[in-house]
């Protein structure tokens, strides 16, 4: 990838993030940072080719964290954004006496 | 097309097909009718980018791959479904500054190889070694902080100056590894040293609660140290992934920030947002609390054209948001138009709320945020207040000396009658007097908030 595809990659990116999400309503605010924090997970294929091409023992041991910690943030971010997500629902969902008095 | 018949070319088609998911899941996520999908996309194409990532030519450590992301995704699986909806906050920082410390071990492991890396993939590499480290013991402070581990802001003179110079010594560090003047192991632990504590000194002054802002910004800083270090590895799923989220977390960051009431560079230098600040302005609130039974709410209740109920953090605390739902479907089973009125602090982040809401089966159409129901309020029979306070103060809006003017309220005082739910009568969390508790129209049902609940729904039912 040349330097200039790079940039204009960077750009675009720019601009979908900023108006992908321009509307988002208060109430989504918190769910939708934290599916925002899990895509940036995406980190682990990252951390995966960088250990898979790490040879010293240095080089490995950073590697095997940067994998461990980029796993952390994109199997966690996933599990709290779709608990989150999934509790959201409409009147017309709603089933009598659905939700109340539980704990 | 053969060029895409082999495996640099299946990984390059699942990486648009993962940025395709990812900007699509993102899309969704931002409305609530498709929000739940949302993530499902997003997931499908984390997946999609993980496996063709094995397919990697020349990778080698399969085995420490696999272990690594086997025990980082089990950890991480196991909390994440285990955690409480209060503590969601800390938790999404936390596997936030995770993202962080990945992009800068990332950094990390090129930079230590050393070799062939051009001038721009070098200063790509330390950028977003600075920006992840600082993400990664920022977030972790961040965490410690709502977590109640870190009680204390630590503050004191020249901090700022401090931080400044920290950061130069970044700066210093990143100029001499980018330029190749020197690069040796030395400089760049020292870059890596200086980076971590700039995070940790930066966070410590912030108080509790502005952190949500904080937490929003370092992930916006981490999506893009992941792109940076997308550049360093030619890696267009990063970069372009990384950089959506920079983008959108950086506005998301904008929206907290005014939805808070509060400018950026206010909770980033100024050292606000510690709650329990200032109690000026007691002197100005006239008049009495006059208490009411809960039989008499119930009766009120039952017989009202409309009810906004007004929920704060308080009512969190208390568990009581599932009585408090109990206590609404009775009502609207009456015949009464029930509304929820969320401001954006009511939770301990903006939207965090509604997530509490929706746990307890609270149909996201019964909630309206600030603007949407400000109006309602005139026409409202009753307004129940649980649990909050500053943010229903009428003082904010006429009160030039009170420490909260100028903060949008919810206008809960233009309602035909106030019910605050409280456990006493000690002043709120901020230590500021609430004029709407001294109002004709309001009175106090004093109690704990799941009990006093617990009383209106037989209330409600004998009526």
């Amino acid at each position: 990838m040349t330097g200039i595809v790079a940039l204009y990659i960077f750009m675009l990116a720019a601009f979908t993030g900023y108006e992908v999400i321009a509307k988002v309503p208060v109430i989504l605010h918190t769910p939708l940072m934290s599916g925002s924090n899990f895509v940036h997970g995406i980190v682990l294929v990252g951390a995966m080719v960088a250990l898979g091409a790490a040879t010293t023992p240095l080089e490995k041991t950073i590697g095997f964290i940067g994998v461990l910690l980029a796993a952390g943030n994109a199997v966690g971010g996933y599990a709290v954004t779709e608990r989150m997500l999934e509790m959201f629902k409409s009147s017309g969902a709603r089933k009598p006496g659905a939700g109340a008095g539980k704990h | 097309m053969g060029e895409y018949f082999n495996a640099a070319g299946l990984i390059q088609v699942s990486y648009l097909v993962t940025a395709f998911l990812f900007i699509m899941g993102l899309k969704r996520m931002s409305s609530p009718v498709t929000a739940r999908s949302g993530i499902l996309w997003a997931g499908a194409g984390m997946l999609v980018a993980t496996l063709a990532t094995f397919l990697y030519p020349g990778m080698s450590n399969y085995p420490l791959i696999i272990i690594a992301v086997a025990i980082g995704g089990a950890i991480a699986w196991f909390s994440g479904r285990r955690v409480a909806m209060t503590d969601m906050p800390q938790m999404i920082a936390l596997y936030n500054g995770m993202g962080g410390g990945a992009a800068a071990a990332i950094a990390a492991v090129e930079l230590y190889r050393g070799g062939a890396m051009s001038t721009t993939s070098a200063t790509l590499a330390v950028v977003g070694a600075i920006i992840g480290a600082v993400s990664f013991s920022g977030s972790l402070i961040a965490f410690g902080k709502l977590q109640g581990l870190i009680r204390k802001s630590l503050r004191f003179g020249g901090q700022q100056i401090l931080n400044l110079l920290i950061l130069a010594g970044a700066i210093v560090c990143a100029g001499l590894i980018a330029s190749g003047y020197n690069d040796s192991a030395a400089t760049i632990t020292a870059l890596f040293v200086f980076a971590l504590v700039l995070g940790l000194s930066m966070t410590l002054p912030i108080g509790g609660a502005d952190m949500p802002v904080v937490i929003s910004l370092y992930n916006a800083l981490t999506g893009l140290a992941v792109a940076f270090e997308g550049f360093v590895l030619g890696n267009a799923a990063m970069i372009i992934a990384g950089t959506v989220v920079g983008s959108a977390g950086t506005l998301l960051t904008q929206l907290m920030a005014r939805a808070m009431n509060r400018s950026l560079g206010n909770v980033l230098f100024s050292g606000f947002g510690d709650t329990g600040g200032g109690a000026a302005g007691t002197g100005t609130v006239t008049g009495s609390m006059k208490p009411i039974e809960a039989s008499d709410v119930g009766v009120m209740m039952a017989f009202a054209q409309k009810v906004i109920v007004v929920p704060g953090y308080g009512m969190a605390v208390a568990q009581a948001q599932h009585k408090v739902w109990e206590l609404c479907q009775l009502l609207i089973d009456r015949g009464v138009n029930v509304r929820f009125a969320i401001h954006p602090v009511a939770g301990r982040m903006p939207g965090h709320m509604n997530v509490l809401l929706a746990e307890a089966g609270v149909p996201y159409d019964l909630i309206a945020d600030l603007d949407e129901v400000n109006s309602e309020f005139e026409t409202a029979d009753v307004a129940l207040i649980i649990g909050a306070n500053d943010v229903v103060n009428p003082v904010a809006r006429n009160d030039k000396s009170s420490p909260i003017y100028g903060m949008p309220i919810l206008n809960a005082d233009k309602a035909k009658n106030v019910i605050v739910i409280k456990r006493g009568q000690g002043a709120g969390f901020s230590g500021i007097e609430n004029a709407l508790f001294y109002l004709d129209n309001t009175r106090m049902l004093y109690g704990d908030g799941q009990a006093a609940v617990s009383q209106l729904i037989a209330a409600v039912k004998a009526v």
